[in-house]
Parts: C-alpha cells; sequence; structure tokens
C-alpha cells in the first residue's frame, strides 16, 4: 500500500511516494551526490538526506551547479 | 627614485623575481595556491563544449559558478560537471541574483553543501539596471559568511573604506568592480583601485566591467593579484581567442608591474645619443 503525500518542490506542488528526501531526489531523476537539498527552509546535509523523512506539505529546493559569472 | 606604479606595494613587498623564475609568480587565498591570475565565469557562452575550450585556453585554474534550482522535468539535462571538470578546476559558486544578505547567505549554504567548497564568492546586488553591489547588505552578508566558516572573496564598490571594512569583517580577497557587470567598459577609475591595493592585506581582484585584454593588463599594472571576467570572453566574436589573448595580458600586466615601470616625463627625453651627430 503505497500512499503519496503533496509535497513543493522548486516551487512546484507535486505528489511523491518517496518517504525519505533521498527517495525524493531519486525518485525525480537525480543523484543525490550532485545536488543540495534545502528542506522547509533548512539544509538538508547530504549525509542525512536518507534518514529525513519526507512528510505531507514539505517544501524543498534542490539546486546544483550552472554556468554563471 | 618612485614612480607612481612603485607607490601601488612597497617596493619590499614585492617578490624577486629572477628572469628565467616567472613560472614562480604565484598568489595564495584563504591558504591555497593557484599560478594563474585570471579567474573565469562560466554564463552567456554558446554551449558547454565553448565554455570548456575557453577556460581551458584562458589558463584559469578557478572558474565561478551560479546555483540554480535543477529542472525537475528534464533532471538528466546535460550538466557543467560534465564538462568542467571540478576535481582539476576550482568551482567558485558565486552568489549571482541575490539582492539581499540572506538570499546570498542561503545561496552560499547550498552551494557548499551541494560541493564541500568553502571558498566562495559573495556579491549581493543593489538593482537589476545596474548590479552595482549594496554594501550594506554585502557587508553583513560577510560577517555572518565568516563566522560560518566561508572564506568569502567579495565583489565590491572600488571604496578604499569599504574595502578595509569588508577584510576587517572576514573577506579573503577584495574584489572591486572596474564597471558594471557585462559593461566592458574598462577599469573606470584607476585610482581607487590602486588605492585599494595599496591599503589591503588579502589579494585584490577586479571583479566586472573588463572588456579587452588591454583592460586585464592595466587592472594587474595597478598592482591587483588577479583579474575575474565572464562576458569579456564569453561575448567576444572568438571567445576561444579572447581567452588567449587574456591569460596573455594578465601575464604580461603582471610582468611589467613586477617589472617596475618607468618615470613617465612632461616631455621628451630621446634614447638616441646626442653626441657624434654628424
Amino acid at each position: 500500500m503505497s500512499e503519496s503525500i503533496s509535497i513543493t518542490v522548486n516551487g512546484e506542488t507535486r505528489r511523491s511516494s518517496a518517504t525519505t528526501v533521498a527517495g525524493l531526489v531519486r525518485e525525480i531523476g537525480l543523484k543525490p551526490e550532485k545536488v543540495a537539498v534545502e528542506h522547509n527552509g533548512e539544509i538538508a546535509p547530504r549525509s542525512t538526506l536518507e534518514d529525513v523523512p519526507l512528510k505531507e506539505g514539505d517544501q524543498l529546493e534542490i539546486v546544483h551547479f550552472v554556468g554563471g559569472g | 627614485m618612485r614612480c607612481w606604479a612603485d607607490t601601488a606595494r612597497d617596493m619590499t613587498d614585492m617578490p624577486t623575481i629572477s628572469p628565467d623564475s616567472a613560472a614562480a609568480d604565484s598568489w595564495e587565498v584563504a591558504g591555497r595556491r593557484f599560478t594563474s591570475r585570471l579567474i573565469v565565469g562560466t554564463g552567456k557562452y554558446k554551449d558547454f563544449e565553448q565554455n570548456a575550450a575557453a577556460v581551458e585556453a584562458s589558463g584559469a585554474e578557478i572558474v565561478t559558478v551560479a546555483v540554480r534550482r535543477v529542472n525537475i522535468s528534464d533532471p538528466n539535462q546535460p550538466v557543467l560537471m560534465d564538462y568542467i571538470d571540478p576535481k582539476k578546476i576550482t568551482y567558485l559558486p558565486n552568489t549571482a541574483g541575490c539582492f539581499t544578505a540572506d538570499d546570498a547567505i542561503r545561496t552560499l549554504r547550498l552551494a557548499r553543501e551541494a560541493g564541500g567548497w568553502d571558498l566562495v564568492k559573495l556579491e549581493v546586488l543593489g538593482e537589476a539596471r545596474t548590479l552595482y553591489p549594496d554594501m550594506r547588505e554585502t557587508l553583513k552578508a560577510t560577517e555572518v559568511l565568516a563566522k560560518e566558516g566561508f572564506k568569502p572573496m567579495v565583489y565590491c564598490v572600488d571604496d578604499p573604506i569599504a574595502a578595509k571594512q569588508l577584510e576587517e569583517a572576514g573577506a579573503v580577497a577584495i574584489m572591486p568592480l572596474g564597471a558594471p557587470i557585462g559593461s566592458g567598459l574598462g577599469i573606470q577609475n584607476k585610482v581607487t583601485i590602486r588605492l585599494i591595493v595599496e591599503g589591503a592585506s588579502v589579494p585584490v581582484l577586479v571583479d566586472a566591467g573588463v572588456g579587452t585584454a588591454s583592460e586585464a593588463a592595466q587592472a594587474m599594472e595597478l598592482g591587483c593579484d588577479g583579474v575575474l571576467m565572464n562576458t569579456a570572453i564569453a561575448e567576444a566574436k572568438d571567445p576561444i581567442r579572447m581567452a588567449r589573448a587574456m591569460k596573455h595580458a594578465v601575464l604580461a600586466g603582471r610582468d611589467a608591474y613586477l617589472a617596475g615601470r618607468m618615470q613617465q616625463r612632461k616631455y621628451a627625453d630621446p634614447s638616441s645619443p646626442l653626441a657624434g651627430l654628424i
């Protein structure tokens, strides 16, 4: 029985059946080691991503490096 | 006999460079030593290939990068790191697009988490039209970042007092603009850049406004420790060629500075002897 919850990622609401932040990152198709995650306004250290539970209404920012001056 | 360029740093501070030890010239920022004094940005290129080729041609060992949201709908897009290896080139995360200290601090915390780097470029902008730094927010952010263990290289106005304040707040490098970002207007105030160089105990790099090679050389002749640029290379008609030009310009300007330029005269002084004229 896999429930999906409603969360916001990078400003967009979506549904996820992931139970941890790492699970969400992989569900999106990203590699946790190539991104940084802000979970409800706080940096989620990479080492904790597997342990941080994902809850209904969570707000996440997932960022990476792009070209810039 | 001292000329104006000599006063930029006391002559006794300058390293003795023997003619064949040009390779020995290097600089240090936050305890890290680099040979290239040119830092380049990674924005505005046609594609990643051109970007990587320009970085290679420039000889830069440090590149600035921006921190942005991942494209969730296309997570497998090629990324900068696939073309410019962060294990070979030092990535310097920036805070481009941040207009408050809080945004800049938040961005750099994320950048450190993504890459593990604490050497960062701080820029807090005051308005979009001029992209001039908001010095009040910049100073605030510098203090917080320094306390959190970051090593901020700080983009700022070319104000010698502001530069000192940033240094006291924990900036590991002072990076005054030569002219507005992306303007290519060159070094608009040589006097203030020189004053900043004279007063700084940390490296000074001109960051923003350089448009062509002579302007990069000029920054180095003023005694700067380096130059940071993006648009000058990316928007040149031949970016790879301009990257090479900039590499040479920075080297030439540095050598000219260390060589100690001739004194300027108001009138002429002949180079050929006056005696023995037929």
